[in-house]
């Protein structure tokens, strides 16, 4: 009885740190910022309560609509592009190509660099007066056109070139992992069946791969609801507000425009989105537990 | 080991005892953003004058404006600030007055005489409530023309006056084809930069104090301000397709190198000029653009002193108020910086031909016009930057343009 009860001091008090800091951090900061959000603080935090009126200006600012646009657009264009082309690349490395290794490496490259690098350099690549359409044109082929990082309607297609790019390596390297997982047995059972390859990875392989996708569709997922190094760094937002983003909506009314009303209300209705979207599938999850 | 302990607290005590008898020293620490090598060397003038001085300068440099702010603030509001801090002439210190953690610099004021020597709108946007809160050390004008000579001699044309010689000016080099005409930085910030050149230049300073200044929703919608937006619209037609997300000196640079004709940009452009080996009126000249009534937007930097409690600090911050403000600092920081001194009665002559320029600007009362921060706070000229980036990035009309910037004037309480 002693023992059990010193043993449940020791769990507690060794876990004690990290529940100060999830109550204190997580917790307290949120619900700060959700305060903050009802007040008409500007540079310093205020408490005169204003209601719901910061959420009326952010919902007529159209900023913050284009913000909320491009990120489904981004959002559901990369994690797209990022799994299938992710996949591809570990079907084909899963081939015994020679020189597995260091094509590896190639493909997890980009993974290595900040956003802000990755930003800069597709900056450039996509800039029409120095990347590619340049020299293209420069080689004889002078209607070539590129320029959709100059405009305003394609400018957020250019982000999800360059964060597919960035993400794709960390995807073969999970995916490739998943496959490499997989028992020989079922390719034997499947070339005994007489089954095309493809047809193997489409209709047994991929679908036993349910925690390789849920691992890179997660971590995908936390690298849309954060973008923003890449928007700041590849257009700053722009041309004009054609690549705007949440987070980055919420950094510039926070520090440069002395707006923390207007910033919190912004990070509060990301969070609520968030919560709405994952509530749904930790409930189903709990109930699958529970049935198990 | 413990007599090691015992001996480490008698130093720290003989050292905590001893603090009073070097209360007298001075020292001071100063958080700026001027980082690059020409403001590193311009602020370098008020650390060797309060070296001079007797004092210590810890110089805490941040690179980044909004960084060097928020890095400030934050420390003044939490308890540990730092001696002064560099801000933008205008509203940053607004609620730093409010909630009482700013000295007034005042009786240094007084003594200085400097009400006489400044410009009014500089002198009203460093004081609240009557009282002077920040020493403004410098003038930057925003809204300069500059200008390749050879590139327009080459069509012909001399140095445009008013906006409508410069859009004819434009044209010309348009139809000649050589080179870019307008040289652009297309980022929010510049385009918002443009667009003031604009204002002021073509709708006047009633224009630009009633959208700025009384926040004037119906102004917006008049047909004054629409030739505004229109005229700032047709300067896209002279730009060229890189533009967008270019940064400002590369702008400048095109503008050296003779790709391209013109510029509007502030006297921070300057530096760009000197560093290549440029000679102003010679190889490049500077002007104002005005169709009448215009002005010259005056911009710069102030410096302020979070309240401290040591009395050393108070004896530091005022003793750094009045060195920033003595002719001799002035002049030697405005030769380094780029700027023009904020006081009128300095010796001008060994400033270049454009800074010369800026001070026969800034001397007569007509065309001395407070900048943008100086009339709104940030939060109001950021909505306003965000509607001119829409407006020059696509293709909105100038009436729905004007709607929404009626919009964000009479949502700004």
């Amino acid at each position: 009885m002693r023992l059990s009860l010193t043993s449940k001091l020791s769990v507690i008090s060794a876990l004690l740190p990290a529940l100060m800091v999830m109550l204190v951090v997580y917790i307290g900061a949120t619900s700060w910022t959700a305060w903050m959000s009802l007040t008409n603080s500007r540079m310093l935090p205020n408490n005169n309560f204003v209601g719901f009126r910061q959420y009326q200006l952010l919902f007529t600012n159209d900023r913050w609509i284009t913000s909320v646009h491009n990120i489904i657009i981004y959002g559901v264009l990369f994690v797209s592009l990022a799994l299938l082309i992710g996949i591809l690349l570990a079907v084909a490395i899963d081939q015994r190509v020679r020189a597995e290794d260091t094509i590896r490496s190639i493909y997890l490259y980009p993974y290595s660099m900040s956003f802000v690098v990755t930003g800069l350099v597709w900056q450039w690549l996509l800039n029409p007066t120095l990347g590619v359409q340049y020299v293209l044109r420069s080689w004889g082929f002078a209607g070539a056109t590129f320029d959709w990082i100059v405009r305003p309607e394609t400018a957020i297609y250019c982000l999800v070139i360059a964060g597919v790019w960035q993400a794709s390596g960390l995807v073969m390297a999970i995916m490739l992992a998943g496959l490499r997982g997989v028992d020989d047995e079922i390719w034997k059972a499947a070339r005994v069946d007489g089954l095309p390859k493809w047809r193997v990875y489409i209709s047994i392989i991929i679908p036993m791969m349910g925690a390789s996708f849920a691992t890179a569709t997660v971590l995908l997922s936390t690298a849309v609801v954060r973008l923003y190094d890449l928007s700041v760094s590849m257009t700053n937002g722009g041309p004009g507000i054609a690549s705007e983003v949440p987070a980055k909506f919420v950094m510039d009314h926070l520090f440069e425009r002395a707006n923390i009303g207007l910033a919190t209300a912004a990070a509060t209705t990301m969070l609520v989105t968030v919560i709405a979207v994952v509530a749904p599938y930790l409930y189903w999850r709990a109930r699958k537990g529970e049935v198990r | 080991m413990k007599r090691t302990l015992l001996a480490a607290v008698a130093v720290a005590t003989t050292a905590l005892v001893s603090l009073p008898a070097n209360a007298q020293e001075m020292k001071a620490e100063v958080i700026h953003w001027w980082t690059s090598g020409g403001e590193a060397a311009a602020v370098k003038v008020f650390a060797d004058q309060f070296t001079k001085a007797g004092g210590t300068w810890i110089d805490s440099a941040v690179a980044g404006a909004a960084n060097a702010r928020n890095a400030a603030i934050t420390r003044t509001v939490s308890g540990n600030p730092p001696t002064a801090m560099q801000l933008n002439t205008g509203k940053q210190f607004d609620e730093l007055v409010e909630g009482d953690l700013l000295a007034d610099v005042d009786a240094i004021a007084t003594e200085g005489n400097w009400k006489n020597v400044m410009p009014a709108a500089i002198i009203a946007a460093a004081t609240r409530n009557g009282k002077m809160y920040a020493v403004p050390i410098n003038i930057h004008g925003q809204n300069w023309l500059w200008y390749n000579k050879a590139v327009l001699a080459s069509v012909g044309a001399d140095e445009p006056k008013s906006w409508n010689d410069a859009l004819a000016v434009l044209e010309k080099l348009k139809a000649d084809g050589k080179v870019i005409p307008l040289a652009f930085s297309g980022q929010k910030n510049w385009e918002q930069n443009l667009f003031n050149a604009v204002m002021i230049g073509v709708g006047g300073a009633q224009m630009w104090t009633g959208i700025l200044g009384k926040r004037d929703a119906a102004l917006a919608q008049s047909a004054e301000f629409k030739t505004v937006a229109v005229t700032y619209k047709k300067l896209k037609d002279y730009v060229d397709p890189g533009a967008p997300g270019r940064n400002w000196n590369d702008a400048t640079n095109m503008v050296i190198q003779g790709k391209a004709g013109m510029q509007i940009m502030g006297d921070w452009a300057k530096g760009e000029f000197v560093a290549a080996g440029k000679v102003p009126e010679k190889d490049y000249g500077c002007t104002v653009l005005s169709n009448g009534n215009g002005g010259y937007v005056m911009g710069g930097d102030v410096f302020v002193f979070p309240k401290a409690k040591d009395p050393a600090t108070t004896k530091a911050q005022m003793t750094l108020a009045r060195l920033m403000l003595t002719p001799e600092t002035q002049i030697q920081f405005a030769l380094k910086k780029g700027s023009i001194p904020v006081r009128s009665d300095v010796d001008t002559s060994a400033l270049d031909a454009c800074a010369q320029k800026g001070m026969r600007y800034v001397a007569d009362k007509a065309q001395q016009m407070p900048s943008g921060d100086m009339l709104a706070p940030p939060s109001l000229t950021g909505a306003l930057q965000d509607a001119i980036s829409q407006y020059w990035n696509t293709n909105m009309s100038a009436d729905e343009f004007s709607a929404k910037v009626a919009a964000v004037l009479k949502s700004a309480e």
